[in-house]
């Protein structure tokens, strides 16, 4: 049996953080897998379906279906971007012909976290990583997957990690998709509550499972002086000693 | 109302949230209820089986509101009690004023009732010439203010201890002897006790009407709902239709799961059954006894299969409580009698024409509502419901034409990548011309309260290309 999965790459991933993907790549292939990417994704339609516009997301969704209906299994390094597809898509295709479709696709995709331990059942991909690091748990991640000590375990196999714990590590970082444009006074001031406790653990790194947040928080970061380097998941593991 | 609820929001919450020591106030505050209600949550064998026994008890009593309301109505009747069905706000201040005008009530005294300030009670009632003296401490302290309540279950959470003692200082000198807490709860009582002997009326709210007992259940903590209920002549409990419960025994989960969830607590320090007037050979309690029983939009909620659910909330003050925008922008920028989580989606329900839809937006879908909620309801979804109803009823024109835009992008791959290249070149044009962040900036709404991202020379499927298939 040929160990293949296909690869979700959420849109803003492919346009803003490729080197996430990337990384991806490269972890689910050092250990052994073949990544195939169907290069007709575009977005599942979170946006849309999270700012009301079902009509508008519902052929998003459809369109994943499609595409992906043929895959095993997938992959994909965001929890909120699984979510969506997991458990949102039976929501949105109610009384639709697409229903279990989208039931038995939900049942076939998985976070990169997700996936590596519960799928692949490998806790050490052997990276090293000579930093410290602490690690932002991601609401959809949490709250909608059930992840919690998945992406820890993989980050405590990670050679030269010094794995530290954020104060209020499950707290919402502030971004809420477009919500960080419609209320942004709101959305930076959690993202300011966020970064205090990330800075209060003085780790060079703080990482996560959802781009989104880390895009975020780069910005918060960046915008309010402070110093720790947002770096996702697959990014740490990809890390090998030279 | 004069302005309009979403400018009003988007002002008060900018301030808000530029307010670092009322930031820091409420995160203090709150930090210490989480404590209290982590250490609480263990006193059970298992918390979340509770959740689900309440979810169950009160799914029941909403799917059999009218049978068991009847049931209520019937056995307080028996008692000599009087009931009185609102439909609405109008309705019930006009039976309550009425009450107090033909029975020569000068005084009023109330405990804690969120209802009452959902139909402005107090106002209407001053109207008239009466007296009305909050008596939980946090209320008579936003009392003092002329502030509504910051939060449903702690009112003056919003205030430290030398912001109260001013209120006082100011309000009510006389009775001050210190400004140590003690000694401002000793103020407050002495003046509170003087309203408790001279009131005719008493008005609490319910947190719970028990169908088979006919019985209203208070939870308090300061003694001050026994004192509203049993010393004056009359006593009127108002409270919202869905606050029926089938059993007197379904308060043996009810009961310790609300205060848990509230505040920590095993129960409240009162818990009061009250089933109606002084009974002939009793020694206390009132001579009349009236329930007024709010329908107030909550017909049409439960109408409604999908929203149905939101009348099973307790008012426990969990989802406000562990709501990371509600700790952002506290309980005033809402602009709503119920704030937080359960306000957002609720007003717009209860008052569908009061411009309220924003609310549902101002989330960022975080879900640490729905994991408190100890009735489990649903209330990223109820989020979610009401951001669709909202864009089905107002149309919205602008956000429309985005998203159809953004459907007919996300439709093919060639138009995706197109508009990723274009959205990318704006973002790093915009950085190179040193007009990121500016009124210019295209990005601005992000760009304002952020630094944008760096925008890489390559996307991924390009990579893909040279890189991927092996």
């Amino acid at each position: 049996m040929p160990k293949t999965v296909s690869l979700f790459v959420p849109c803003f991933v492919d346009q803003l953080q490729p080197q996430v993907a990337i990384d991806t790549v490269k972890v689910l292939r050092r250990i052994g897998y073949t990544v195939h990417f169907p290069e007709d994704q575009t977005c599942c339609g979170q946006p849309a379906f999270n700012s009301g516009f079902w009509d508008e997301a519902r052929p998003c969704a459809e369109r994943f279906l499609k595409i992906f209906g043929a895959s095993d299994v997938i992959v994909c390094p965001s929890g909120s971007c699984t979510s969506m597809v997991k458990s949102h898509y039976p929501e949105l295709l109610k009384d639709t012909p697409s229903y279990n479709d989208a039931v038995t696709l939900g049942q076939r995709v998985y976070e990169l976290s997700q996936f590596l331990i519960r799928v692949a059942q490998i806790s050490d991909v052997g990276s090293w990583f000579p930093h410290s690091v602490t690690y932002h748990a991601s609401c959809h991640a949490t709250r909608e997957l059930g992840i919690h000590d998945e992406p820890l375990t993989l980050l405590k196999n990670v050679r030269g990690l010094e794995l530290r714990s954020l104060p209020h590590e499950e707290d919402c970082c502030g971004f809420g998709g477009t919500f960080s444009t419609k209320f942004g006074m709101i959305s930076a001031a959690m993202g300011d509550t966020k970064a205090g406790n990330i800075e209060a653990t003085k780790a060079e790194y703080v990482t996560s499972i959802d781009p989104s947040c880390l895009i975020h928080l780069a910005g918060i970061i960046g915008h309010t002086r402070r110093s720790s380097k947002p770096i996702h998941l697959a990014s740490i593991l990809a890390q090998e000693a030279q | 109302m004069s302005t309009i609820p979403l400018q009003e929001f988007l002002r008060r919450a900018t301030e808000k949230c530029a307010d670092l020591t009322h930031r820091a106030t409420i995160q203090r505050n709150i930090d210490s209820y989480d404590v209290a209600v982590a250490k609480g949550k263990q006193r059970f064998s298992d918390w979340e089986a509770a959740r689900s026994r309440c979810s169950e008890i009160k799914a029941e009593a909403i799917a059999h509101l009218d049978r068991y309301l009847e049931q209520f109505e019937g056995k307080v009747k028996e008692r000599g009690g009087h009931v009185f069905w609102a439909e609405t706000a109008e309705d019930a201040r006009q039976y309550i004023a009425g009450l107090a005008q033909s029975r020569g009530v000068k005084t009023i005294v109330k405990s804690k009732s969120m209802v009452t300030e959902e139909i402005h009670l107090s106002g209407a009632l001053e109207k008239q010439g009466a007296a009305v003296w909050e008596t939980d401490l946090g209320e008579y302290i936003v009392q003092l203010r002329n502030e509504p309540p910051y939060h449903i279950v702690t009112p003056a959470m919003h205030l430290t201890r030398v912001q109260i003692a001013q209120t006082f200082r100011e309000k009510i000198p006389s009775e001050m002897n210190g400004e140590e807490p003690p000694q401002l709860v000793a103020a407050a009582r002495r003046k509170l006790r003087k309203a408790f002997f001279s009131a005719e009326m008493g008005i609490s709210g319910a947190n719970f009407l028990v169908a088979d007992a006919g019985m209203v259940a208070i939870s308090t903590n300061e003694g001050n709902g026994r004192l509203t209920t049993t010393l004056p002549r009359i006593h009127v409990a108002i409270t919202g239709i869905e606050k029926i419960i089938p059993r007197l025994s379904d308060l043996a989960t009810l009961w310790p799961v609300l205060a848990t969830a509230g505040t920590g607590q095993p129960i409240t320090t009162y818990s009061t059954l009250i089933g109606g007037p002084r009974q002939p050979g009793e020694t206390d309690g009132p001579e009349e006894f009236h329930v007024v029983l709010l329908d107030n939009g909550r017909s049409q909620v439960l109408a409604s299969r999908e929203h149905r659910e939101m009348l099973k909330c307790i008012r426990c003050g969990a989802c406000l409580n562990v709501c990371p925008v509600y700790r952002q922008i506290g309980g005033h920028a809402y602009g709503t009698t119920y704030q937080g989580p359960i306000g957002s989606v609720l007003t717009p329900n209860l008052k569908p024409s009061a411009g309220f839809e924003h609310l549902a937006f101002a989330s960022s879908l975080c879900s640490a509502c729905g994991s408190a909620c100890p009735v489990r309801i649903n209330l990223p979804h109820q989020l979610l419901l009401n951001r669709r109803d909202a864009m089905a009823k107002t149309g919205q024109s602008g956000s429309r034409t985005m998203f159809r835009l953004f459907r007919w992008t996300a439709m093919s791959s060639v138009r995706f990548r197109v508009m990723g290249w274009l959205s990318r070149k704006g973002i790093s044009t915009a950085k190179a011309l040193g007009i990121a962040g500016s009124k210019l900036d295209p990005m601005r709404p992000w760009t304002q309260y952020r630094n944008g991202p760096e925008v890489p020379t390559q996307t991924f499927r390009e990579w893909w290309r040279t890189h991927g298939r092996q």
